[in-house]
C-alpha cells in the first residue's frame, strides 16, 4: 500500500507539472498512469465499501485534465465491471432480494436514460457542481453509516401483492423480513438512476439509502440488493454513452482494467483489514474530491 | 430457497464471471495491440471530439475488431460488459417464466426492453 502510494505520488505530481507546457505524456506514460490511479481508486473503494467509480472522474478531470464526457464515459465502464465481478460472488449466498431489485430496476433504468440524456444538455460547470454535492453527501453517509436495525414494520400492501417479502441468513438461521415504503423506495431509485446515468457512478450510497432507509430491508440485503442493481442500472446508461461516444478505447481500457484489478485485491484482503480508519481517510479523500470539483466549476 | 431457486442463482453467478473475464480478455488484448501502434503523443482528451461513427455503433465495433484494430478489440470488449448484465436481466425472465411468475416475468420484461432500447442507440 505504502509501496504504492510512493511510487503513485511523484508520477501524479509530474503531469502537474507538465501542465500548461507544451510536451505530452506519450500513450504508453498516460495509460500506466490512468491504470495506477484506476487500481488504486478500485483497491480502495472495494476496501471501504464506496466504490471506485466515485473517485474516477475527479482523478481524471482534476489530475488528467479529460473533459468530463470521456470521464464518465471511461467511469462508468468500470462500475459494470466491479458490479458485475461482486455480484457473480455474492449471488448465491441468499442475500440480495431479487425481486425488488428487479422491480426498482425498473426506476433506475428509466432515471440512467433520463440522466444520460441530461449530460447533453447541462453545461460542465452545472454537471461538476452536482457531482462536487453528491461527492460530499456519499462522504457524509460513510462516516456515519451504522447497521441499522429498526423493529419489522409488519406486512405492507403493494409489498406483499409485488411478493417482496422475504428472508435472509443471520446466525440464527433464515429470518424473515417484510419490505415497506416501496413507492417512496421506487421514487429514490430514480434519483439514483439519474445521478448514474448523469455523472457515471454506480450511486450503491442512494441506493442503500432507499433499501435500509425508505424500505426498512436488513442492512445486509440492502448492500447486496444495490450491488446487483448497480450493473443493470449502468448497463442502461453505458448504452447511451457509447451510441454518444463518450467512450473512449484508449482511456476506458487503463480504467476498466485498473478498477476491476483493484477491486479483486480489494475484496480478497478485505477480510483481514481494519478498514474503520481506512474508511475515514478515504472519506476526507472524497470530500476533498467533492470541494475541489464544486470551486473548479465556480473558477 | 428451493433447489431450483439455488440453481438458477449458481448459473447467474457463472454468467456474469464469464461476461467480465470474457470482456477483460478482450480489452486487454486490444489494449496490447492499441499500444503497440499507438506510439504518437496521447490523444487530447481536454476536448470533447467523440468518438468516430465505427466506435458508437455496435455493427461498426465488430467489424472493427474483427479487421483486429486495438481500439475496436478493447471498444468490443467493452460491449461485452455493457451485454452482460442485460444477459443477466434475459436470463431473469426465463427464470421468473420457470416459476411462473407472470407479474414478475412483466417487470424482467420492462427494464430488458428499456436495458435494449438503449444499447440499439436509445434517442432519449
Amino acid at each position: 500500500m505504502k509501496l504504492r502510494t510512493r511510487l503513485a505520488l511523484p508520477l501524479l505530481n509530474r503531469i502537474e507539472l507538465r501542465r500548461g507546457t507544451r510536451t505530452a505524456l506519450n500513450t504508453i506514460e498516460f495509460t500506466a498512469l490512468v491504470g495506477l490511479g484506476a487500481l488504486l481508486a478500485g483497491f480502495l473503494g472495494a476496501l471501504t465499501g464506496l466504490g471506485g467509480g466515485v473517485v474516477i472522474v475527479p482523478l481524471l478531470t482534476l489530475v488528467f485534465h479529460v473533459d468530463i464526457h470521456y470521464a464518465i464515459g471511461a467511469a462508468l465502464v468500470s462500475v459494470i465491471a466491479t458490479s458485475s465481478g461482486a455480484a457473480a460472488a455474492y449471488v448465491s449466498e441468499g442475500y440480495s432480494n431479487v425481486r425488488v431489485g428487479m422491480f426498482l430496476e425498473i426506476a433506475t433504468t428509466v432515471g440512467a436514460l433520463v440522466g444520460a440524456a441530461l449530460v447533453l444538455r447541462l453545461h460542465v460547470s452545472i454537471i461538476s457542481i452536482i457531482f462536487g454535492v453528491v461527492l460530499l453527501y456519499s462522504a457524509y453517509a460513510s462516516i456515519t453509516q451504522h447497521a441499522h436495525s429498526g423493529a419489522d414494520g409488519g406486512p405492507d400492501r403493494i409489498a406483499t401483492w409485488l411478493k417482496m417479502d422475504s428472508t435472509y441468513p443471520t446466525e440464527n438461521g433464515l429470518e424473515g423480513y417484510h419490505v415497506r415504503g416501496v413507492p417512496q423506495g421506487f421514487g429514490l431509485m430514480f434519483v439514483a438512476g439519474v445521478l448514474s446515468g448523469l455523472l457515471g457512478i454506480g450511486s450503491g450510497a442512494v441506493k442503500v439509502l432507499a433499501m435500509d432507509k425508505a424500505m426498512k430491508l436488513p442492512f445486509k440485503v440492502s448492500t447486496t440488493t444495490s450491488n446487483f442493481m448497480i450493473g443493470v442500472t449502468a448497463a442502461a446508461g453505458a448504452g447511451v454513452y457509447l451510441a454518444r461516444g463518450y467512450i473512449d478505447p484508449g482511456l476506458a481500457m487503463p480504467v476498466m482494467l485498473g478498477v476491476l484489478a483493484g477491486s479483486l485485491i480489494g475484496a480478497r484482503i478485505l477480510e483481514r483489514a481494519k478498514v474503520k480508519v481506512l474508511r475515514m481517510v478515504f472519506s476526507g479523500v472524497i470530500a476533498v474530491l467533492g470541494v475541489e470539483m464544486i470551486y473548479n466549476a465556480l473558477k | 430457497m428451493g433447489k431450483a431457486e439455488q440453481r438458477m442463482d449458481e448459473i447467474m453467478g457463472r454468467l456474469l464471471r464469464t461476461g467480465v473475464i470474457l470482456a477483460a480478455v478482450f480489452v486487454l488484448a486490444g489494449g496490447g495491440v492499441y499500444l503497440a501502434r499507438h506510439r504518437t503523443p496521447v490523444t487530447n482528451y481536454r476536448v470533447f471530439q467523440g468518438e468516430p461513427e465505427e466506435l458508437r455503433k455496435v455493427s461498426g465495433i465488430f467489424h472493427e475488431a474483427l479487421a483486429l484494430r486495438g481500439r475496436g478489440l478493447i471498444q468490443l470488449g467493452l460491449l461485452i460488459l455493457i451485454a452482460t448484465p442485460i444477459a443477466r436481466v434475459a436470463f431473469s425472465v426465463v427464470a421468473f417464466l420457470y416459476q411462473r411468475d407472470w407479474t414478475y416475468v412483466v417487470v424482467t420484461l420492462i427494464v430488458l426492453g428499456l436495458l435494449v432500447y438503449s444499447l440499439l442507440g436509445g434517442h432519449g
